[in-house]
């Protein structure tokens, strides 16, 4: 049995957020993968963003597909429901959640064989969608739960722990957001909590298709030299664009910085995205400039991270499909069916 | 040459409002509009009709087929052969010759001269030179093209005997307030109607009015589904392109822009998304089903196939889902266009590891109607895929049916939920857990309280608490209590309609949807030959009791389906215990819809030749 509950006692003196709740409120089960997994840091950063952003756990909705990053949402914000579905198929269960109750927030969590090999074809087509979520692909390169076959994401020439040299040429997750149209595109690298929680709050806040490739190492399968996705070549090679506050509406700080250093960036639910830019060339509001940018270091073998695009004012699926405000979850017979009159009348045109 | 009564046969068919009519047309050449007033026409006579598209899977240029059949008694059933060919397409013109019935009629576009070999001795030839007519009347291609379909509508007016007011009504609603279309399509028929007054004499085949259609409705299965989902609370469809079912989506989304729209803000209540396959489509359909709203998709074989996994998912984690597979020729790419019942075992147990699912067999559009909306509400009742089994013979097919009925007091059965209340209340959730025994658990929405009733779904197995174990005991008490469900479904379904005789007979026979109309003529030609047999209509899987009460109350009963592998019978044998031997399969599977004359014949052969010995051999 693979199940651990987690105790629920509170320590007296912890923090409390706007709500009330601790970060004890925003934990899950256990985490049942291997010491060290970088996944549970992304776990660990999506607790303490949600906190820091006053969300009400239960207002969140927690989809994944299957592996090891799909496992994780038990892991965490235990007062939200989860639904672990099939492989490489989160997207659309997420996409059908969104459509029936609107008023959620919706997390999905995959991994880089779930969305790169199986779900690739999902991936695409929700962010095509324009899909309101936080879609976190926790990247480590390898399939830890079959135990180190190369995914999809792999990078030709990297090796695998047997030393199986991979051949394939990888698909780029990010890239391939920017080019299908997300309007919030990041990457970061699980070990880098101060990049990673607020890229996430920025996500949470955006009201359209929010895609976070997190680069997080296998410790078990992919955590070795000749791995592309181990901490030691992540943070050899990591070349972070900005670094991101991310500033709730009725909390505006007054921080001062360098003139022509920062970039705020309001979003359409008020929220304010502060970057303090590492490198003066990349303008996140530029999605062509985004994608040339994110090209020319990929050849040069740097791991580009931070906020990479964002459209402050995204469209969403809800949007294209002019829904009623109201969640469809909550319609009756009164508000749908249109009644014995109007049927007589239907009856009467087919005669 | 206008007429060419090459021949006259000995005996002309004479038939007054029972004959089969079947027009051969290209595809694509607007054949399609002027066939379907001709059925509406004699409808609007008092004569109930059935009309069939025999169509290829083809946008343009190969050969459709439209067949008739005009029939006063109402046997709406394909009755096979053809009294009268509409030839309007060279390609086929040896093949439908020969499928005209002795003393038949045929009636074709003789503006190109034909050498008399080209006809039969014993066929009625009746030639109409369209293409020269409408060349002369029109300049513009494609006029010429379109009203050479009306023109030979109102030549058959007048060799038929249709009364060419109601055609002009008919006209006048189609083409309400377009009256430059209405004049013109009016002068068209008149073009044919009086090329035919001044050169041809009525046929033997004739309709006369009389008044037994009532108010039935002429609708096809995929809208009728359509408006089923629309009154049964659908509110999100997801689908992908597939014939046959393509229409119902389409048909979906037409009556929800109609009738499903918020009149103060404009904003739509219901959502419609094409999916890149239907692997999305099922999954969408899961997402919301899991998360409280009634989903739909709709799809044919294939689609099942790529469906399996997610089936699975939903018959395990338990989320309400509608299905509706609209069947076609399978396996594989099969026959597309044609009708079967060939996926019966596939959705009954779709999906890998021990599953059962809940069909619903619907006979017409108007239980296509019943069946989308009760669905619906199965799908809540019992939170599990429910399949809507529809086929391209009821689906594609305009037929007369009851009309539409619904109750204006009746409110959806959202089914076990738990609210905010209840959690509060102290109400124990535990989300698989059997509190009831009838194996159905409570759900709760997500969202639904800060602090309780939140749980965490998955396709491994788990305890009643929803919490992931694989220990045996909770993995057995999980699929038992499956099993229970599935036969507090069996009370829950349309139960069986039965027709027994004034005496009841050795004699059974079992079948389901879209063979009805052919069943029911076929008792008739049985019972006028001598042979009496007692029917059962299975409106369901899982099948009530009452149905292995009918198998064991007859000596032998046959299982009428349209599949190689006698599906159904599968599940009768296979649910009930029952011996093989007492079931005797009466299997058509070409992928025509089934017919009166073949049951009888199949079902009289055995019968007379076997007697109340068991046959083996299948009847195809």
């Amino acid at each position: 049995m693979t199940y651990l509950a987690k105790p629920k006692l509170h320590h007296p003196s912890l923090t409390c957020n706007a709500l009330g709740f601790t970060r004890r409120d925003y934990e899950g089960k256990i985490s049942t993968l291997c010491a060290g997994c970088g996944h549970d840091s992304i776990s660990a950063a999506i607790i303490q963003a949600c906190w820091e952003l006053d969300i009400e756990p239960h207002r969140v909705a927690k989809l994944s597909g299957i592996g090891c990053s799909s496992k994780t949402p038990d892991y965490f914000l235990g007062q939200s429901h989860g639904f672990n579905t099939v492989h490489g198929r989160m997207p659309s269960a997420l996409t059908g959640a969104n459509l029936a109750n609107r008023e959620l927030i919706y997390l999905g969590v995959s991994g880089d064989g779930d969305s790169a090999s199986i779900g690739i074809g999902q991936f695409v087509h929700a962010i095509r969608r324009g899909v309101n979520m936080v879609y976190i692909v926790e990247n480590n390169g390898v399939y830890g739960l079959t135990k180190g076959q190369f995914s999809a994401t792999a990078d030709q020439g990297s090796t695998s722990k047997r030393g199986v040299v991979n051949a394939d040429s990888p698909l780029d997750l990010v890239g391939m957001a920017l080019q299908l149209g997300a309007t919030y595109v990041a990457r970061s690298f699980s070990g880098d909590k101060q990049q990673l929680v607020p890229l996430i709050q920025g996500a949470l806040a955006h009201q359209g298709a929010a895609f976070i490739d997190v680069i997080s190492p296998c410790v078990a399968f992919n955590n070795h030299a000749g791995s592309t996705k181990s901490y030691d070549y992540v943070r050899e090679h990591n070349d972070a664009v900005n670094r991101l506050d991310v500033i709730e509406p009725q909390a505006e700080i007054a921080v001062e910085y360098p003139a022509g250093s920062t970039v705020d960036v309001r979003q359409h639910d008020g929220s304010i995205l502060r970057l303090h830019k590492l490198d003066a060339e990349h303008d996140p509001r530029d999605r062509i400039a985004a994608m040339n940018y994110m090209q020319r270091h990929h050849a040069q073998g740097e791991v580009v991270t931070g906020l990479i695009y964002v459209d402050p004012e995204p469209h969403d699926l809800h949007q294209h499909l002019n829904t009623v405000l109201v969640p469809f979850n909550v319609l009756g017979a009164t508000d749908l069916c249109p009644g014995v009159a109007t049927l007589e009348k239907i009856n009467a045109a087919l005669r | 040459m206008t007429l060419e009564a090459t021949t006259t046969p000995a005996s002309p068919i004479r038939a007054i409002n029972d004959f089969v009519v079947k027009f051969s047309n290209v595809n694509g050449s607007g054949s399609a509009s002027a066939n379907e007033l001709f059925a509406k026409a004699i409808l609007r006579m008092g004569v109930p009709v059935s009309p069939r598209n025999i169509f290829p899977s083809n946008i343009q240029g190969l050969p459709t087929w439209y067949e008739v059949r005009v029939n006063e008694h109402g046997w709406l059933g394909r009755r096979g052969g053809v009294d009268l060919m509409v030839q309007m397409n060279p390609q086929t013109w040896d093949a439908d010759l020969r499928e005209i019935e002795p003393g038949g009629y045929l009636y074709y576009d003789s503006t190109k001269p034909l050498s008399r070999s080209k006809f039969r001795d014993d066929v009625v030839v009746v030639g109409m030179p369209l293409t020269e007519i409408c060349n002369r009347a029109y300049s513009d291609p494609r006029q010429r093209q379109l009203f050479k379909n009306i023109a030979y509508l109102g030549g058959l007016s007048v060799l038929l005997g249709i009364d060419p007011a109601v055609i002009q009504k008919l006209f006048a609603e189609q083409y309400r307030g377009k009256e430059k279309l209405l004049d013109a399509n009016v002068k068209a028929l008149e073009l044919g109607r009086g090329h035919a007054l001044a050169n041809f004499e009525p046929l033997g085949l004739q309709v006369r009015r009389a008044d037994n259609v009532g108010d039935r409705i002429f609708v096809d299965g995929n809208s009728a589904a359509a408006l089923g989902c629309v009154y049964g609370g659908a509110t999100v469809c997801a689908w992908y392109p597939i014939t046959p079912s393509s229409s119902l989506a389409e048909a979906f989304e037409k009556y929800c822009q109609k009738h499903r729209v918020d009149p103060v803000s404009g904003r739509n209540m219901y959502a419609v998304v094409q999916a890149e396959d239907e692997i999305a489509s099922i999954g969408m359909v899961c997402g919301a089903g899991w998360n409280g709203a009634r989903a739909f998709t709709a799809t044919s074989g294939p689609g099942i196939s790529l469906m399996n996994e997610f089936i699975g998912l939903a018959y395990f984690a338990e989320i309400p889902v509608t299905l509706i597979d609209v069947q076609r020729g399978g396996p594989s790419t099969g026959m597309p266009t044609r009708t079967q019942q060939s996926d019966i075992l596939a959705c009954a147990h779709a999906s890998h590891g021990d599953t059962k699912h809940v069909l619903l067999l619907p006979e017409d559009p108007h239980e296509c109607f019943e069946f989308a909306a009760l669905a619906l509400d199965l799908a809540d009742r019992l939170q599990t895929p429910i399949f809507v089994m529809s086929d391209l013979d009821i689906g594609m097919n305009q037929r007369l049916c009851a009309p539409f009925r619904w109750d204006e007091a009746r409110r959806y059965d959202r089914g076990k939920v738990m609210t905010a209340a209840d959690l509060d209340a102290g109400k124990d959730f535990g989300r698989y857990k059997d509190v009831d025994a009838d194996g159905i658990p409570f759900r709760t929405y997500p969202g639904t309280h800060a602090d309780k009733g939140a749980y965490f779904t998955r396709g491994t197995s788990r305890d009643p608490y929803a919490r992931y174990s694989e220990r045996g005991p909770d993995y057995v008490y999980n699929m038992e209590r499956l099993l229970r469900k599935f036969d507090t479904a069996k009370t829950l379904v349309p139960p069986p309609v039965e027709r027994i005789g004034g005496k009841r007979s050795r004699y059974g026979a079992i079948y389901y949807g879209s063979t009805s109309p052919a069943m029911a003529e076929a008792v008739e030609a049985l019972e006028a030959a001598g042979i009496a047999l007692d029917l059962l209509r299975v409106r369901a899987f899982p099948f009530p009791d009452s149905v292995k009460a009918f198998v064991q109350s007859h000596e032998q009963v046959f299982v009428v389906e349209q599949n190689r592998d006698a599906q159904l019978r599968s599940l009768l044998v296979n649910e009930f215990d029952l011996d093989p031997a007492r079931l005797p399969p009466v299997l058509h599977f070409d992928g025509t819809p089934i017919t009166a004359r073949f049951i009888a014949r199949a079902i009289g052969e055995r019968i007379r030749t076997a007697g109340p010995t068991p046959a083996k051999e299948r009847v195809t």
